[in-house]
């Protein structure tokens, strides 16, 4: 019994690390309707950039989980204003071929400034213990990854659902037109969506590092998880998002400890599943055509 | 006036071309393959072929190989009896397609003496028969597959390297001895993983051991927490993993997070406390033993001069990688110079190669006649913590360990 208590704890902190590194690739999609494919790149750059600061200027991981993701939000600006602005009428397919592309681009860059070395961030002391539960030892690391996940998942549905802003976000994704029409700037909104779509990118790659650590390709692996998640939670909604986050974390958890060789294969059949029964994801809305 | 303007452009698109052709066809080598051209064996040239990863996930060892091969030939002038020995090297991409065609390449164009390199053992395999057909030298200078000197043995390859059998089998009897007498595994799940798994494994049942469990997590696993949950709630001795770059990191720091390292001593290869890999894992690496038939902290005499040349070069600490491209580079030179420099017949190259030996800085070498692979000691290492940062200590030899060839 305990070790099943203790996988579950193993899911749950996995499934919202999966969520920190997913969130910011459905707000975007959910409200651009851009697939961004360059999302596990801006990942990768919230890692690394986090290693140099770590390693070299500041030795501290709490600034580095500050100044990180503000950096990327900076690079998710530019490819914004400079690269996809100008793609919003050319429909999904030139938005998905550009944000490839650059994901390549970006990966070159990694390579060229951090080498093909595997590396990997120490862990703050406050958070570096460890905690028995169910007779098992978890790292205390795990447990502020659940608490950290939880908090973006609140503060989002809080943003989208409650305020102003949010109202406006989802009326712009409803309907460009007629928001343009009230006098709502759109193409500010859409800026600001993408950046805050790259800061949680950023922030992702600085809290899944000393988990899943950093390596050349680390991004395309991610992406691939995200995409899943992506998927089975249904395109474009935060709480399919957080729902299938888990969904993930704890079907490749118990895959994992009942079935170590189908672990990988589980969560692709799950995926399959569900586009069969629910094409639209687990709590999917129809993305609107533009 | 018009003639002479369609003349200059067809001129300057033919130069274009020519030099897009010859960009192609030589690629990395250098430019003294414009006057080795013809003949290629019997030139004052010997015409070294690598094939190498120098992109993708097998990157940097293809690099510490290149890095190692370059250090020793170096260390001679590129020069062996007279003849210009001449490196030509090519990107496999770790891909056993690329590596073929990279392969063809070195033979047809290049019209290579001596083939060596491949990391991954899917691009010595790919490789083999082309070698085989046409009679091209090979010495494999990283790749570890067993069957490459068993099953899918030639009378021109031969390995420098070690064998997945060499490494695993080393650790079985001292883990008995010295760890316990129950063990899980825990190993990657491709053929290098399972057949270093499956060598420990046969050792140190032998010796009287008893395999408690075995998990396979998938190459390139992200998060073991799940699979260490299971391991921490089985009785055991000890826990033999096998793992390389990033899956190593993650295994050996979250090994130490979960708790279980005070549990139970870690046990796998080499590449689980890798030089490169050790700065990254710090201090979680601490306390695990690992076989291997090379080590930064060996103390002979020739390998402090490895590693003192090595870090003068290239400002880094020498890897397994770096070790081996020395070597090979060291064997082939040998060869070279046992046949006064003459390489134009592949038959005495593979003779003459298979009476090398030397000791290197890994201690003693040489070939076993009957499987081509390489004899060599094995090492225990243990890892401790000296002055705040990891160290691997020798603490056990297993002299001259042969490949059982089949």
């Amino acid at each position: 019994m305990d070790i099943l208590g203790a996988q579950l704890v193993n899911g749950l902190s996995y499934g919202l690390l999966l969520f920190i590194i997913t969130c910011g690739l459905s707000l975007i999609f959910g409200i651009l309707g851009v697939l961004n494919l360059a999302h596990g790149s801006l990942y990768m750059f919230g890692a690394y950039i986090a290693y140099s600061l770590t390693a070299t200027y500041t030795q501290s991981f709490w600034t580095a989980l500050i100044v990180a993701p503000i950096i990327v939000a900076l690079i998710a600006l530019v490819v914004e204003r400079v690269l996809l602005r100008p793609t919003y009428h050319l429909g999904h397919l030139s938005q998905v071929l550009l944000t490839f592309g650059l994901a390549y681009v970006f990966h070159d860059i990694a390579s060229f400034i951090w080498g093909s070395n595997v590396l990997s961030i120490t862990v703050p002391t406050a958070l570096a213990g460890s905690f028995a539960i169910f007779g098992q030892t978890f790292p205390v690391y795990r447990l502020a990854v659940i608490a950290i996940g939880l908090v973006i998942a609140i503060l989002l549905w809080f943003v989208q659902e409650k305020t102003k802003w949010g109202a406006i976000i989802r009326a712009g994704l409803s309907d460009k037109e007629m928001i343009g029409g009230l006098g709502v700037n759109i193409k500010l909104v859409f800026t600001t969506v993408f950046v805050i779509g790259g800061l949680l990118a950023g922030f992702g790659g600085v809290i899944a590092a000393p988990v899943l650590g950093i390596y050349p390709s680390m991004e395309f692996e991610t992406l691939i998880l995200a995409l899943v998640v992506l998927v089975i939670g249904g395109l474009g909604s935060i709480s399919g998002t957080l729902v299938a986050s888990i969904l993930v974390g704890l079907v490749e958890t118990f895959s994992r400890f009942l079935v170590p060789e189908l672990s990988m294969f589980l969560v692709f059949g799950l995926m399959a599943v569900i586009l069969v029964a629910k094409p639209n994801g687990l709590l999917g809305k129809q993305v609107a055509h533009s | 006036m018009k003639k002479t303007w369609f003349k200059l452009v067809s001129v300057v698109l033919v130069f274009v071309m020519l030099a897009a052709c010859g960009e192609s066809a030589i690629n990395s080598s250098s430019d003294a393959d414009a006057q080795g051209g013809s003949g290629g064996a019997s030139g004052d040239t010997v015409k070294v072929g690598a094939i190498l990863p120098f992109s993708g996930v097998y990157a940097s060892l293809g690099k510490d190989l290149s890095d190692g091969m370059k250090l020793y030939f170096d260390s001679i002038n590129w020069e062996v009896e007279g003849k210009k020995i001449e490196l030509i090297e090519e990107d496999t991409e770790a891909d056993p397609q690329v590596a073929l065609r990279r392969v063809r390449k070195l033979m047809d164009q290049d019209n290579i003496d001596i083939l060596t390199g491949a990391v991954s053992t899917a691009v010595a395999y790919a490789v083999r028969d082309d070698v085989d057909s046409n009679k091209l030298p090979y010495l494999a200078s990283h790749a570890g597959g067993d069957d490459l000197t068993r099953a899918q043995r030639s009378d021109y390859i031969w390995r420098s390297s070690f064998s997945s059998w060499q490494i695993g089998h080393s650790m079985g009897e001292w883990a008995y001895k010295n760890i316990g007498k129950t063990m899980y595994i825990a190993a990657a799940d491709y053929a290098f993983g399972r057949e270093v798994s499956s060598a420990f494994k046969e050792a140190y049942t032998a010796a009287g051991g008893k395999i408690v469990g075995e998990v396979y997590p998938p190459l390139g696993n992200n998060d073991y927490a799940s699979y260490l949950t299971t391991i921490s709630g089985v009785k055991a001795d000890g826990v033999y993993a096998f793992f390389a770059g990033s899956d190593a990191v993650r295994f050996v720091q979250q090994y130490e997070q979960y708790g279980l390292k005070e549990k139970m001593p870690l046990v796998g290869s080499g590449w689980l406390v890798a030089e490169d890999l050790r700065q990254t894992i710090d201090p979680a690496a601490e306390g695990a033993f690992a076989s291997t038939f090379w080590d930064y902290n060996l103390e002979s005499k020739e390998n402090q001069e490895f590693v003192k040349a090595y870090e003068e070069a290239y400002d880094r600490r020498p890897t397994i990688e770096s070790l081996e491209g020395y070597d090979a580079a060291r064997i082939i030179a040998e060869t070279v110079k046992s046949l006064g420099g003459d390489v134009s017949d592949p038959d005495k190259v593979v003779d003459a190669m298979s009476k090398v030996s030397f000791t290197s800085p890994r201690g003693p070498i040489q070939f076993d006649q009957e499987t081509h692979h390489v004899i060599q000691n094995m090492y225990i290492t243990e890892t401790e913590l000296v002055d705040g940062k990891t160290e691997n200590k020798v603490i056990h030899t297993v002299d001259q360990v042969k490949d059982p060839g089949q």
